[in-house]
């Protein structure tokens, strides 16, 4: 072993690594489409305004800045195969990172001329003259593509660059990055909560008038999170869920009783701390959380893709409106959400029971199918479940397109829960998120959860072990429609009123979403993934914390889904199951070098006294090769 | 009265008549073993018994009950398990819960027992474990230990076939109908399973029925041996009778050619 590996060291030490001019110009010319995309779609022009660094860097220039540095930094990586030596690394790095950066910045120059030379305005709204002249800097094109190559080499060379440092140096520039512009990204709410905790003068100084950091703030920020990225170790995010993995139960249950405690006094005391704008998100938050725990209960634990799960969300909402509005036919004056009396129970019960029989009503015809057909099937019901609240027919119910309007406010006793009240709006959603995240715990690890598994990972199998898979199937469906109408009747009573406008496929979309990017079948995932799309990026119709992106809201979905999916499709916080399921060979191969043999959870080896395998029993994955 | 008696049983799938007329019984504690060459109708015959597939004629009655057109998940609640030819685990749950989930039909706790977290709750799932550990360690060092954590898919193949076996078991059943247990093992796997099989009916009290290519293990462990060809009962009698019958002989060699060179 020791042999060969000095063989292959020593015939390769002596030869420089010859730069891989197929892949520099690979990336040079996709850095360049993408620069010239990102332009065209209009970010850079939209985006300009937005300074991060005040005066001289906008958000928009940011936008095309990182790819020749992110794309100069992938040229120069050069993957070792399994078994050969770590690759040398040195001047090659710099100059691919180089070329890949002026090539970059070749192809831009490119794209400015020729949207300069012709006008495109009819075919793509953005490429007309105000984005060259912010493409050229008022100079002329010739002045421009001479700094768009220079400067995208000079980028592209500090990508190579970051190849080259040691991992350290490496880590602490990339954290002083993200932490700027994190700083710069979130002046919205960083303000707010400097306004809660009244130290208004920090955020004074810290942001120039015009918006961004001013450039000594950004100077400072950036040594602050500097330091701070000196002080982490440098794994991965997987490998520190894999090494987890590896601890004892007791400890990990301690661990997870403390990050849960840490959540639940930030919960409780956050929002008295945030302002306005931060409750108004984290309530939208919270209501895509509790969609997203429903509809991780049918999709990710029972493994039933349903496209229209913003039926059940629609239902709910109806329901509420219809019970509570004086513009509904059906009003009871005297029925109002209120909480601390038998009214709103009674109000739940009903949106509760409605729920149910609509997830009854669209599950048992379809629950037979299987796999895609139960997704377009279910799509079909959803699109179904909107027209009818749009339709004429039923307008006098459901008031068609003009919704329901005039839906009261929830409240507990006397005091009225107003949606523009987010602070109050936020607990009221908590409370019922809660409930959900209790009861998703509880499901796991039961009976019904494990028939639930059992469905997802072998229908057939699952039968033959006397699951009634129809009733098993039917009773997540049920599960899932329930957590939504919840949603939909706080949406109702949040908002105000409700329009079938509001109920798009798109949502449905979303929710999904939501769970494959947090991780499926995971409850914390759920809640990160919430979290990352609505509360930063934003919802269907909510604001996120990043309003410049709005715009670009669902391409930015769209390339995040894309990039999880290929680097990270287990999700932010998968469950320990589906890591296991998309990790599984690395983890294998790891315990192999090491020498140990793989396993999740258990005791460690030596706390057993050893293996006790023969032959034939030891894991497939200890093999000898 | 047999416990499994199988009168006429007909399925066909388009042209190709899996089974054809089938009439056998197996009687409460035997060992049957179900033999023919490949495409015989066995696997087509475990799937009708097991609800898989409706027969198109004749009837399985299990302990005088009509069985033939119920669920499957209902033929198991009435006490018949089996196992699959190409294993069929649930791959990422636990060796434990694999056998868990299999005492599905035999607990009754629903959502809102589950919530509430009863005391009733919390006894059976108590019970549902002690049950799958107790099924587990009938295997003894093969499946033993802190290895029950571990998912199902890091067993080796040996292994994945015993906690097969050990999931049918944990559904309580009276009958079990064992595909292949021994396809894809080594001489000396084979040779413990073929004293498991036999433990199944002694220690345990069930019954058993196999689908099996192994000679070795069906003249070890049989009381019985039933031999399909194209759908049909060819023969039936013990090991020894059953592999001197010509028509047995033919169907796995084929016909002696009729001319051979002197």
């Amino acid at each position: 072993m020791t042999d060969t590996l000095e063989r292959t060291a020593d015939s390769t030490a002596p030869s420089p690594n010859p730069v891989d001019w197929s892949k520099v110009q690979k990336w040079g010319s996709l850095g360049g489409l993408t620069m010239s995309f990102i332009a065209a779609i209009g970010m850079v022009t939209a985006l300009d305004k937005r300074l991060i660094i005040s005066p001289w860097l906008s958000l928009g220039f940011l936008t095309l800045l990182w790819v020749p540095v992110a794309y100069a930094y992938i040229a120069a990586t050069e993957k070792g195969t399994d078994g050969s030596p770590p690759p040398i690394k040195g001047t090659r790095d710099l100059v691919s990172g180089l070329v890949t950066g002026l090539l970059s910045g070749l192809f831009f120059s490119f794209f400015i001329v020729i949207i300069d030379t012709f006008d495109l305005t009819d075919i793509f709204r953005n490429l007309g003259p105000k984005l060259v002249e912010l493409l050229t800097f008022g100079r002329g094109v010739g002045f421009a593509a001479v700094v768009w190559i220079v400067g995208s080499g000079l980028l592209g060379l500090i990508g190579g660059a970051l190849k080259v440092v040691p991992p350290t140096v490496r880590r602490v520039v990339s954290s002083a990055a993200m932490g700027v512009f994190g700083v710069a990204l979130l002046e919205l709410i960083v303000t707010d909560i400097s306004q809660g905790l009244h130290i208004e003068l920090v955020t004074d100084w810290l942001y120039a008038i015009n918006g961004g950091l001013t450039t000594i703030s950004a100077i400072v920020v950036a040594i602050l999170f500097g330091l701070l990225g000196l002080r982490s170790d440098g794994r991965t995010l997987t490998q520190r869920r894999l090494d987890r993995m590896n601890l004892a139960p007791q400890v990990l249950f301690r661990r997870n009783a403390i990050a849960a405690a840490i959540t639940i006094a930030a919960v409780i005391f956050l929002p008295m701390i945030l302002g306005g704008l931060a409750n108004e998100l984290l309530a939208n938050v919270g209501l895509f959380i509790l969609m997203g725990l429903g509809l991780n209960i049918v999709v990710g634990s029972a493994g039933l893709l349903d496209l229209g799960y913003v039926a059940f969300f629609a239902v709910g909402a109806y329901t509420t409106a219809i019970l509570t509005s004086p513009l509904s036919p059906y009003w009871t004056p005297e029925l109002t959400l209120n909480f601390l009396s038998w009214e709103g129970w009674l109000i739940l019960a009903i949106v509760l029971i409605m729920a149910a029989i609509a997830g009854l009503f669209i599950g048992t015809p379809v629950i037979k199918l299987r796999g895609d057909y139960l997704a377009i099937v279910t799509l079909g019901f959803g699109e179904i479940v909107r027209i009818l609240f749009l339709s004429d027919w039923l307008a006098p119910y459901f008031g068609g397109a003009q919704g329901i309007t005039n839906i009261p406010s929830a409240a507990l006793g006397p005091v009225e829960i107003k949606g523009t009240n987010s602070q109050a709006m936020f607990y009221l959603i908590a409370a019922f998120v809660a409930i959900a995240i209790y009861v998703s715990w509880r499901l796991q690890k039961s009976r019904t959860g494990r028939a639930w598994t059992a469905l997802r990972e072998d229908e057939d199998v699952a039968e033959a072990m006397g699951i009634n898979t129809t009733a098993s199937k039917l009773t997540a469906f049920v599960t899932g429609a329930v957590f939504a109408s919840m949603a939909g009747m706080l949406f109702a009573a949040k908002v105000g009123s409700i329009f079938p406008s509001s109920f798009k496929l798109l949502v449905s979309i979303i929710i999904l979403v939501i769970v494959i990017v947090g991780g499926m079948g995971s409850i914390p995932g759920v809640i990160i993934g919430a979290v990352v799309l609505i509360g930063i990026l934003g919802g269907p119709t909510q604001p996120g914390l990043l309003q410049e992106f709005g715009q670009f809201k669902l391409l930015i979905y769209g390339a995040l889904l894309v990039v999880m999916m290929l680097k990270r499709p287990e999700g932010l916080w998968p469950s320990l199951r589906r890591q296991r399921e998309l990790h599984h060979d690395e983890m294998s191969q790891d315990a192999w070098l090491q020498g140990t043999s793989y396993q999740t959870g258990g005791v460690p080896e030596d706390e057993q006294g050893g293996t006790r395998y023969t032959d034939d029993t030891a894991p497939i994955t200890d093999g000898d090769g | 009265m047999p416990m499994l008696n199988i009168q006429h049983l007909t399925k066909s799938f388009g042209g190709v008549q899996a089974l054809n007329g089938l009439d056998f019984h197996i009687d409460k504690g035997e060992i049957v073993s179900v033999i023919g060459p490949n495409g015989a109708g066995k696997t087509s015959f475990f799937n009708t018994v097991t609800g898989y597939f409706a027969p198109d004629e004749g009837q399985v009655l299990f302990n005088g009950i009509n069985i033939s057109g119920h669920e499957p998940h209902e033929i198991t609640e009435l006490g018949i398990a089996r196992t699959f030819q190409n294993v069929r685990l649930f791959p990422d749950m636990t060796v434990l819960e694999n056998v868990m989930v299999a005492q599905h039909c035999r607990t009754t706790t629903g959502i809102v027992g589950t919530l509430l977290n009863t005391r009733s709750f919390r006894r059976e799932e108590a019970q549902i474990e002690a049950n799958a550990k107790d099924v587990l360690s009938f295997f003894g060092q093969r499946l033993q230990g802190y290895r029950w954590d571990q998912p199902a898919s890091v067993l080796s193949y040996a292994n994945r076939r015993r906690l097969e076996i050990a999931r049918a078991m944990a559904t309580e059943p009276e009958l079990i109908l064992l595909d292949e247990p021994t396809a894809g093992m080594n001489p000396k796997e084979t040779a413990e399973l073929t004293d498991l099989i036999r433990q199944l009916r002694d220690d345990k009290g069930y019954t058993v029925v196999l689908i099996e290519h192994e000679m070795r293990v069906v003249r070890d462990v049989s009381d019985r041996v039933v031999v399909l060809d194209h759908g049909e009962k060819i023969a039936e009698g013990d090991f020894e009778t059953v592999s001197h019958n010509p028509d047995v002989i033919e169907a796995y060699l084929g016909r002696p050619a009729e001319h051979t060179d002197e």
